[in-house]
């Protein structure tokens, strides 16, 4: 890989060993990827928050790096509601390794949102053609297909080091030609906003690491594209799709799926919930003000009877106060930095309800719980319907 | 002997050969407090990676083995280095964040090399230099 005289003297370490370290990394990605040199990046999101899943291990790394990010960053979702864990139910010492992680990230410049939507908190961090380095799945999905900005998907060590360098690696998504569809989705049906998810997660199964392109009969809206993205990205690995009709189309003799509303209904049959059911949550990708104001509206004048969390972004919570408050006047709790696929607090439940084909396709294996979907009013009906 | 190889983690090291033929997962592979490897149906298993060259064709598994790695290192239980026919990014980012040489670019002979043979690991050379007993 070509590098510059100034990335030249990073690399071997005339700047100091963070920068060292994260050039190697940047270097050694793409030497393995084949990258000819390194491209500026708009905007970072890294990995690696929640300590469920990086441990000790991880927090010892973050806690010994020096150094300040170049460009702006922000963080994949935490293990908790980084005020509110005791409602949680998060025990202190999880809290307590968790608000390390956060304090040595903030301590390296990056900004504490935790979020897997950083596209709806900010516009600046991507705009079309802008390259990124971001880590979680379904942000990585929707800036390359629903914004179309170009990005792979980073590991939580690749985004810190593109973050101190404001760099990554050109290949794969950052390349025109890794962007071109491979396979056409016919979806013959009339869809409703809660059929994107389920039909992401049956598209993922079958694309695994493809690039899709749909052919709808409506243009989804943007929480729809969310929820179809997220659902792809989690069960198969698809980082890219194309939805519009002016999109590219798949090459002649690409593999051609037509999913049909018998389809959508089977799976969503297998997933139906049942009196199990023991907590709701919505909010897989953290949710936006709109689906915020759809749940405050679904409860106004009701009562939870079980467990209902929304999750969403701190700074989406704190634009919209008077939404969190409608929403937990009825006893549902709104969490942020969190959700439901990464918190221990899930590990207390036998079934969970969720509106989102992204956490249908997790609960299971990572919350080690059965999980049931339904559409927001569904999952509202279910968290508030007398035991 | 000498073997050319690629750098993807820089430094220099000497220590015994100790060789894996499957590819490691250090997450639920290796212990991270002892550096044994812990997993019944690795070919390792029941050895410890401590102080080796850790020879073997690449990484596989979870993202989270960068992170074992590094911790590996700070208990002082890791290998003094590692040798891939071609690395992977967990592997890759695991020897740069703790500062372990890894180099690549090797063929399968390597796997060859019997357990206990002294290699000289000179990353920053692109070198690995066989002591014949």
């Amino acid at each position: 890989m070509h590098l510059s005289r100034e990335e030249e003297r990073a690399y071997q370490g005339e700047e100091g060993e963070s920068l060292r370290r994260a050039m190697e990394i940047l270097v050694a990605l793409g030497d393995i990827y084949g990258a000819d040199r390194l491209i500026p990046v708009r905007s970072v999101q890294v990995a690696g928050v929640s300590f469920k899943t990086i441990g000790e291990a991880g927090l010892e790394w973050i806690s010994d790096l020096e150094g300040r990010v170049v460009v702006p960053a922000v963080l994949n979702p935490a293990g908790m509601d980084l005020t509110r864990w005791r409602e949680m139910g998060i025990d202190e010492r999880f809290a307590k390794k968790q608000l390390e992680i956060v304090e040595a990230y903030r301590r390296l410049g990056v900004s504490p949102d935790c979020t897997c939507t950083p596209y709806q908190i900010s516009l600046d961090l991507a705009r079309r053609g802008d390259h990124l380095a971001w880590s979680e799945s379904s942000a990585v999905s929707f800036a390359n297909s629903v914004i179309g900005a170009k990005t792979n998907r980073e590991g939580g060590p690749s985004a810190l080091a593109a973050a101190l360098v404001g760099k990554t690696p050109r290949y794969g998504y950052h390349l025109e030609e890794n962007r071109v569809p491979t396979i056409k989705i016919v979806v013959d049906a009339d869809l409703k906003p809660e059929d994107y998810g389920i039909l992401g997660y049956i598209v993922g199964r079958e694309v695994e690491d493809g690039v899709p392109r749909f052919i709808f009969r409506k243009r989804p809206d943007i929480d729809e594209l969310k929820a179809l993205g997220a659902a792809m990205a989690a069960s198969g690995s698809v980082a890219l799709y194309y939805f519009d009709e002016d999109a590219p189309a798949a090459p002649k003799g690409s593999e051609e799926i037509l999913v049909g509303g018998k389809d959508l209904q089977e799976v969503r049959q297998e997933c139906a919930p049942d009196d199990e059911v023991d907590v709701v949550a919505i909010g897989c990708p953290h949710s936006s003000e709109r689906e915020l104001a759809e749940v405050a509206r679904l409860l106004e004048g009701k009562k939870v009877e079980r467990e209902l969390w929304i999750c969403t972004a701190r700074a989406i919570a704190e634009r919209r106060t008077d939404l969190v408050a409608k929403i937990e006047r009825s006893g549902a709790q709104v969490f942020c930095d969190t959700c439901m696929v990464v918190s221990p607090a899930s590990d207390r439940y036998r079934k969970m309800m969720v509106n989102s084909g992204k956490a249908l396709a997790y609960v299971p294996t990572l919350c080690k719980m059965k999980a049931a979907y339904g559409s927001v009013e569904e999952c509202v009906r279910a968290a508030t319907r007398r035991v | 002997m000498e073997i050319r190889c690629h750098r993807i983690s820089g430094g220099k090291a000497t220590g015994p050969a100790l060789v894996s033929k499957d590819p490691i997962s250090f997450l639920g592979t290796v212990d991270p407090e002892t550096g044994e490897v812990v997993d019944p149906g690795h070919q390792l298993f029941g050895k410890a990676v401590a102080g080796k060259v850790l020879i073997f064709p690449g990484g596989k598994g979870s993202t989270v083995g960068s992170y074992v790695i590094y911790q590996l290192k700070k208990r002082g239980v890791a290998p003094v280095a590692m040798i891939n026919m071609r690395s992977e990014p967990i592997v890759a980012v695991g020897a740069i964040i703790s500062g372990i040489p890894l180099v690549d670019g090797v063929d399968a002979g390597i796997l060859a090399t019997r357990d206990g043979t002294i290699l000289v690991v000179d990353a920053d050379r692109e070198v690995i230099r066989v002591d014949e007993p």
